[in-house]
């Protein structure tokens, strides 16, 4: 016998659902939506991402990768310099001829797009016309778009969401009498997207999308008969672009873990009108499978405070799969920005009194983090460090971007990535550092190099 | 518009930050969005700092563009003071925050502040992170040492210095300064201050206390050099000691102007480079060719030790840091190679393609370029890397910096007598293009080295795709070149029974001879004519 589906949401509890948002507006310790072409210039096999900007985004670009050039990257910088600012060279002149250099080199790109920065939004340089006007040139060999993933306008994740909004408006139409199809919306590693796709095949729904797509011709078609799943929770925008193009988006968890997976996935059959009877059937085992892999790591999870600092826009989501299957108790969650509408679902899950924080003031969230003595943090790098060196133990949350998260068989892993920092700390036996790991001992002597030597 | 990849600086608001970060009770109030506080990811994941930064960025919106984004700057300068209570803030912009032109110094100013604040203007489009380092130190010293007299410094210990210029995130600064340090005491010289890392500006105020002044990082502390210079009367010590050579030239300069005898640290140090050089086992490492890359001081002190103490042959030199390209320029006079001026590291790896090097020393960048190229690289330069602060002592500078030297280069290279076997039985199935030193195998991690003879086929090992580079390369300047130089395909066949490390060298000279005898095609004779010509 199969466990009957659980309803999406269990009553009409409204969890933390009403409560007051903490707003904050100070000091944002966030990566700019830039740095989601880490991910996107790889999801993306036939696409270049061109950053129109300033060396600081060159070396955020390279410094948030954390990695060095392994294979050559479809990203780089048109750096701005001294002269395009001055007017001594026509700005749109020269990102031509720089685009032109880049595609000789890279005759293999099928799409070329034009990302905005903070200094192109400043200086108001209109990529889109760029865009336009690079299309028309080097078509049908690359077609050109253009976003902004600019750090005053957006943050992290919400690159992608205004990636994938700049694409909604090339989909190919789909009209009214065509029969549905689905789009899951959200970058997905590869194997999560093999998972979900041979569920669909299993309760037969054979008309499905990833968005964004791994080859640039491969655009999904979008029309009133069109259903949106969001596999990331981060994209407000694309999902209302696509409502714009008639799509209907399906409001439910995010599928992380067991609960937030059946969820997701129930709610994309009954959208589909598929057989949900061959949905239990097909996902009776894996579910089985994830709350068995969950429990694993229950032991370890079970009634810590966790405090989430704002990052991804992951984190109500990541805040309810610990909460409703790992046993955590949640502090505070942080989030850079809380679409309210597709994170509704979410907060009714988390108890009342959770404390949410939208935006930041890092000084003031270490402070509240600080008095809350959470059993473990989820930051930043920037923050990671110094509250480990002063004995928190943190989980390092752009670990959660670039792994594979989502679905019935990353469940555990999902645990194991919040459980792991406890149990290293279970470990280790040796001691913290005393001091600044720069100022240290001269060899052989007691003395500190400082500058009073 | 420059098209950047990958940059060998970031911009200059990070030297700043890199100052301020190596000092002790200094803030940095940033005019910035917030994208770019991912600066502080550099210090804390990069260097294991157990501190954050000392840094408050403003983070202003779009939607602050059209209001005030000025108050937003003096709201967070004021509440940055009063939090982190510096002795000094220094105030600027990055480069997004310069195009608003809401001048933080001047801003700063208006705000009453209970410290100094020192404005810093580091025009973003224009210069780069070593230039903003510097800057923002000078500005820093004329700060702090400014009001003081030179001619009231009359009775200042001879033998009393400062060390200059290492920084947080610098090419293993930390165990040089503890080298250098140990060094200075051995031999009776008294270190007043060192700056910046580590110093507050209070140790700042007593620069110029001191006799005379070490600078070991120009790119970071030359401009501060020269003023102390003029204003103080402040000899420098300008031989940055790495190398044998250079410590010991250092040893005595300092000597002289602290009026210490040099005798004693001249005899005494714990060199082990000298000798390992000379042994036998190292006349393998004769006129190895070797291509140098990273930021000028240590480009040019690395040409030197490979040159003058390993037996190498400098065979490409090149550097990022335009401003000391003089510096590098004549290095490369003197080992009678172009010189490579540039940040475009697509223009640094075709030089090192062309140069047919053995050995590649580099930042990480040319590491990268080395693995995919197949060749031995060690690191001598920043750009940093987390691997570029290794937990053990690891300095640079001086004898024990010589010693870890030696190690770090020579041990990636193929040992003497295996590299004898290499050449002896090139026809030992065992032994493929893709072979690795045994000694390396650890770090293989490739395809090669394990693979069967068989399994060739599947996957081309990284020496091959550097001799099909070197063959491309050849068949451009062949195409742009009617009367080209062919091999017969004998050869070809024999050229291939060369070991891999020297065949590039056997076929470039073998052509150049060709070419100089007007012999077309290369036969076996022309192969071994060659050979005798050159000789090795």
């Amino acid at each position: 016998m199969s466990a009957p589906i659980d309803p999406v949401i269990a009553g009409e509890a409204l969890g933390c659902s009403e409560a007051p948002v903490l707003r904050e507006r100070g000091q944002h310790e966030v990566f700019c939506g830039l740095t989601s072409i880490i991910w996107l210039h790889r999801k993306l096999q036939d696409a270049f991402f061109l950053v129109v900007g300033s060396r600081t985004c060159a070396h955020l670009m390279q410094s948030a990768a954390g990695v060095m050039i392994f294979a050559e990257p479809r990203f780089g910088t048109a750096i701005m310099e001294e002269r395009d600012l001055a007017g001594m060279a026509d700005m749109h002149e020269e990102l031509d001829r720089t685009v032109d250099r880049l595609l000789a080199r890279r005759p293999d790109i099928r799409m070329l797009v034009l990302v905005g920065s903070c200094p192109s939004e400043v200086i108001k340089l209109d990529l889109s016309r760029a865009a336009q006007r690079l299309s028309n040139k080097h078509t049908p060999d690359c077609r050109v778009v253009a976003y902004s993933g600019s750090g005053i306008e957006t943050t992290f994740t919400q690159g992608e969401d205004n990636f994938l909004t700049a694409l909604v408006e090339d989909l190919p139409a789909a009209s009214a009498s065509d029969a549905p199809n689905l789009i899951v919306a959200g970058a997905l590693a590869d194997v999560v997207e093999d998972q979900f796709q041979r569920l669909f095949d299993a309760v037969g729904i054979d008309d499905v999308s990833f968005f964004p797509m791994r080859n640039s011709n491969d655009l999904p078609r979008v029309g009133p008969n069109t259903v949106v799943a969001l596999a990331q929770p981060y994209l407000g925008a694309t999902a209302k672009a696509l409502e714009g193009r008639g799509a209907s988006i399906l409001s439910t968890l995010t599928p992380y873990g067991e609960e937030g997976t059946t969820a997701w996935l129930t709610a994309i059959s009954e959208a589909m009108g598929a057989d949900l009877s061959a949905l239990e059937a097909a996902i009776e085992m894996p579910r089985q499978r994830a709350r068995k892999a969950v429990d694993a790591y229950r032991a370890t999870l079970e009634d810590k405070k966790l405090f989430f600092f704002p990052d991804s826009q992951l984190e109500p989501s990541l805040a309810r799969f610990l909460y409703r299957e790992a046993g955590c108790e949640i502090v505070e969650v942080g989030t850079p920005f809380l679409h309210r509408k597709y994170a509704q679902p979410e907060l009714k899950l988390l108890p009342a009194d959770t404390h949410i924080a939208e935006g930041q003031d890092v000084d003031r969230q270490i402070d509240r983090a600080r008095a809350a003595e959470p059993d473990l943090v989820v930051c930043g790098m920037g923050l990671g460090n110094p509250f480990e060196a002063q004995d928190q133990a943190t989980k390092w949350s752009i670990e959660l971007v670039f792994s594979p998260i989502q679905g019935y068989e990353q469940a555990g892993d999902l645990a194991e990535l919040f459980a792991r920092p406890l149990r290293r700390r279970e470990k280790l036996a040796v001691p913290l550092p005393a001091d600044d790991g720069r100022r240290h001992r001269i060899f052989g002597t007691s003395r500190q190099v400082g500058g009073a030597v | 518009m420059q098209l950047a990849v990958w940059t060998y600086e970031g911009p200059p608001h990070v030297g700043a930050l890199r100052v301020a970060a190596s000092m002790e009770g200094v803030h940095y109030v940033l005019h910035a969005p917030q994208g770019d506080t991912y600066a502080d990811l550099l210090f804390t994941m990069i260097e294991r700092n157990t501190k954050r930064p000392p840094v408050t960025y403003t983070t202003f919106q779009a939607r602050d563009l059209g209001s005030d984004t000025a108050e937003i700057f003096k709201k967070a300068c004021s509440e940055a003071v009063a939090r982190f209570n510096p002795q000094a803030v220094l105030v600027g912009a990055s480069c997004t925050a310069e195009l608003l032109q809401d001048d933080p110094g001047g801003l700063a100013k208006t705000l009453d502040l209970p410290v100094p604040a020192i404005p810093l203007e580091l025009p973003s489009y224009m210069r780069k992170e070593n230039w903003g380092a510097a800057e923002t130190f000078y500005q820093i010293v004329r700060g702090f040492c400014g009001g003081q007299r030179g001619d009231d410094m009359g009775n200042r210990p001879r033998n009393l210095c400062n060390i200059v210029g290492p920084t947080s995130l610098g090419f293993r600064n930390r165990d040089d300064v503890t080298e250098i340090v140990t060094l200075l005491e051995s031999m009776g010289v008294d270190v007043n201050v060192v700056a910046p890392l580590s110093a507050s500006p209070a140790d700042i105020a007593r620069l110029p206390q001191a006799s005379f002044n070490v600078l070991l990082y120009p790119e970071v502390g030359d401009v501060t050099a020269r003023w102390l210079e003029r204003e103080f009367g402040q000899p420098t010590v300008r031989t940055v000691p790495i190398g044998v050579g250079a410590t010991r030239e250092f040893i005595s300069e300092v000597a002289e102007l602290a009026g210490v005898d040099a005798a004693p640290a001249l005899e005494n140090g714990h060199d082990r480079f000298s000798w390992y050089s000379r042994s036998i086992d190292s006349n393998y490492l004769t006129n190895k060719r070797v291509f140098i890359y990273g930021d000028a001081t240590h480009a040019v002190a690395a040409a030197r030790i490979c040159s003058e103490e390993l037996g190498f042959e400098v065979c490409g030199i090149g550097t990022y840091a335009r401003e000391f390209a003089r510096d590098v320029r004549s290095a490369a006079k003197k080992y009678g190679v172009d010189p490579v001026i540039s940040d475009d590291h697509l223009e640094v790896e075709d030089a090192i393609i062309a140069a047919q090097p053995e050995l590649v020393l580099g930042t990480q960048m040319e590491r990268h370029v080395a693995k995919r190229l197949g060749l031995p690289c060690a690191v001598i330069s920043s750009p940093v890397h987390v691997q570029d602060f290794p937990a053990r002592y690891s300095p640079q500078m001086g004898f024990e910096g010589a010693n870890v030297i030696f190690d770090t280069w020579v041990h990636p290279l193929m040992m003497g007598l295996e590299e004898h076997l290499l050449g002896m039985f090139r026809e030992d199935f065992e032994f493929n293009d893709g072979a690795e030193p045994s000694h390396l195998a650890a770090h293989g991690g490739g395809s090669h080295g394990k693979a069967s003879p068989s399994a060739q086929n599947d996957d081309q090992p990284a020496v091959d795709r550097y001799a099909t580079m070197e063959r491309d390369a050849l068949k451009a300047v062949q195409r742009a070149d009617d009367g080209a130089i062919r091999w017969t395909d004998e050869a070809e066949t024999e050229l291939r029974k060369i070991p891999f490390f020297v065949r590039g060298k056997a076929r470039r000279n073998t052509e150049a001879y060709a070419a100089n005898e007007g012999r077309n095609p290369i036969t076996l004779d022309t192969l071994y004519d060659a050979k005798a010509h050159f000789g090795r």
